[in-house]
């Protein structure tokens, strides 16, 4: 049942919307997501959705939009990139804090400034701790895969939670790629009827969605909002294997690359493993026991996962496409390097910034890392834990 | 106060009884009141009608003072009262 098509990833993640066929869209364009909501609204002219198209006046609006018609009991969804997820912030603390299965294509790309319109990570590791559930795609399959599943994981009776699906921007969303989809109705047959577990529409059960919670309740509602996160890998992974059943593609938490029997390896999202797994092919051809391990789902965060399969390594960096400004590290080295602790493993971490303001990363960059941690794993000594990769010094 | 355990809360914090703002008594937050002065009420009835909370009590169709558990003191009854001769003043609280 599946077909063979040639699509860019924002054509592939507007074909999976389509396919979603949500009650309501409420978008406002932002280079380089605006292609995804363009190609959408095209479905509507074309009567080819039953979807509600709300072209708002700002991102804040699209957000607080998606947010009311979750809470009426809708399939809601919206795409953005950069400074338009920026101006959604303070809504998108509360899609998750009100319990509502939205799915947001996010398009990475990076805040300003200096203005910039291409790739990084930066507005989707602002948000890392938003509430949202993270999917990150290495290509276009991926990401059309990964907003499929999101929808099934978003609604799944013990998630309940919005779901941000990652690309990265120009690099998978405006790059053509053949990739393995769906017909429609195999898309509808896997989501299946959507039947909220609240609405505001039940006249019967009337109900007040986002009130005030004060002292004497707000922990409360955030821990149990907590524990929706902490219990949520399972319900992932049981959507993973339900979805393999259609196009025969697996997910996990994460993928691996030559990594049991590594030595050295990196942790590197998006775009950017699909580099690092031919440098890693050329290391290994050289005798390198080079490995990878590309986060798929990075909230949750599974640190015991992520600790059992990287804890064998002598060496391992981890790569961010966004700075924290910290003085220390970069957001996912923070993470694991803070899972590793008390492992009782003893690898040796150091953490890459790359690729800030879509500057490219080439084989060569990658090559580099791979030479740095094949000295520390001789040396066993950490020379530098925070590096800056591809920028001229 | 409540004293539910976190496990018993609605998901997303949405109130799901009708009407239980009665459980939660915000009168507290007031930095001014109402004042009622009886011989200048005509019962109307404005204050009851605009009053944002369920803060007017009302007897028989008749004006019979203010819940000072739920009046926040906003004054729009005051601001409203028609009467040349207020029958409700904000004061200082």
């Amino acid at each position: 049942m599946r077909q063979k098509v040639t699509l860019t990833g924002n054509e592939a993640v507007a074909l999976a919307m389509k396919q979603l066929n949500p009650d309501v869209v409420a978008a406002y364009p932002i280079t380089p997501a605006t292609e995804i909501v363009q190609i959408f609204s095209t479905y509507v002219n074309d009567g080819l959705v039953d979807t509600e198209f709300v072209t708002v006046e700002s991102e804040h609006s699209a957000m607080s939009a998606t947010v009311a018609a979750a809470s009426a009991g809708a399939r809601a969804m919206t795409a953005t990139s950069a400074n338009g997820l920026a101006l959604m912030w303070e809504i998108v603390y509360i899609a998750a804090s009100n319990r509502l299965p939205i799915v947001m294509p996010l398009v990475n790309r990076a805040l300003s400034g200096p203005i910039n319109i291409h790739c990084d990570h930066s507005d989707a590791m602002g948000v890392r701790d938003s509430g949202w559930i993270q999917l990150w795609s290495e290509n276009s399959q991926e990401v059309y895969d990964n907003t499929i599943q999101a929808l099934r994981i978003a609604e799944h009776p013990e998630i309940q939670l919005p779901v941000m699906v990652c690309m990265d921007g120009f690099i998978i969303s405006h790059a053509m790629e053949n990739l393995e989809i769906l017909p429609d109705q195999a898309v509808r047959d896997f989501i299946g009827e959507y039947k909220p577990q609240k609405t505001l529409f039940d006249l019967e059960n009337p109900v007040t969605a986002g009130p005030l919670a004060l002292t004497d309740s707000y922990f409360e509602f955030k821990r149990s909002q907590a524990e929706a996160m902490i219990q949520a890998k399972p319900h992932i992974l049981e959507v993973a294997r339900e979805f393999a059943q259609t196009l025969g593609h697996e997910y996990g938490l994460f993928e691996t690359y030559k990594l049991n029997d590594a030595e050295v390896g990196i942790v590197v999202l998006g775009s950017t493993a699909g580099t690092a797994k031919v440098v890693v092919d050329k290391l290994r051809a050289q005798g390198v026991k080079a490995g990878l391990l590309k986060p798929r789902v990075y909230r949750p965060f599974p640190a015991e996962e992520l600790v059992q399969a990287l804890g064998h390594l002598k060496a391992l960096a981890v790569m961010d496409r966004a700075d924290s400004f910290n003085a220390f590290a970069g957001p996912v080295f923070t993470d694991i390097a803070a899972a590793m602790y008390g492992s009782g493993f003893e690898t040796k971490l150091i953490n890459y910034i790359y690729g800030l303001g879509g500057r490219d990363v080439g084989l060569d960059d990658i090559e580099k890392v791979y030479k740095h941690l094949t000295r520390i794993a001789d040396t066993g000594e950490v020379d530098k834990r925070l590096n800056y990769l591809g920028v001229r010094e | 106060m409540t004293t539910k355990s976190w496990r018993e809360t609605v998901p997303g914090g949405w109130i799901t009884e009708a009407g239980n703002a009665l459980n939660y008594k915000t009168g507290d937050w007031r930095s001014e009141k109402p004042v009622y002065i009886p011989e200048n009420c005509i019962n109307c009835l404005f204050c009851w009608v605009f009053c944002p909370d369920d803060a007017i009590l009302v007897e028989d169709g008749k004006m019979k003072g203010i819940n000072y558990d739920y009046c926040k003191g906003c004054g729009i009854c005051a601001r409203e009262c028609p009467t040349k001769k207020k029958a409700l003043i904000m004061e200082d609280e």
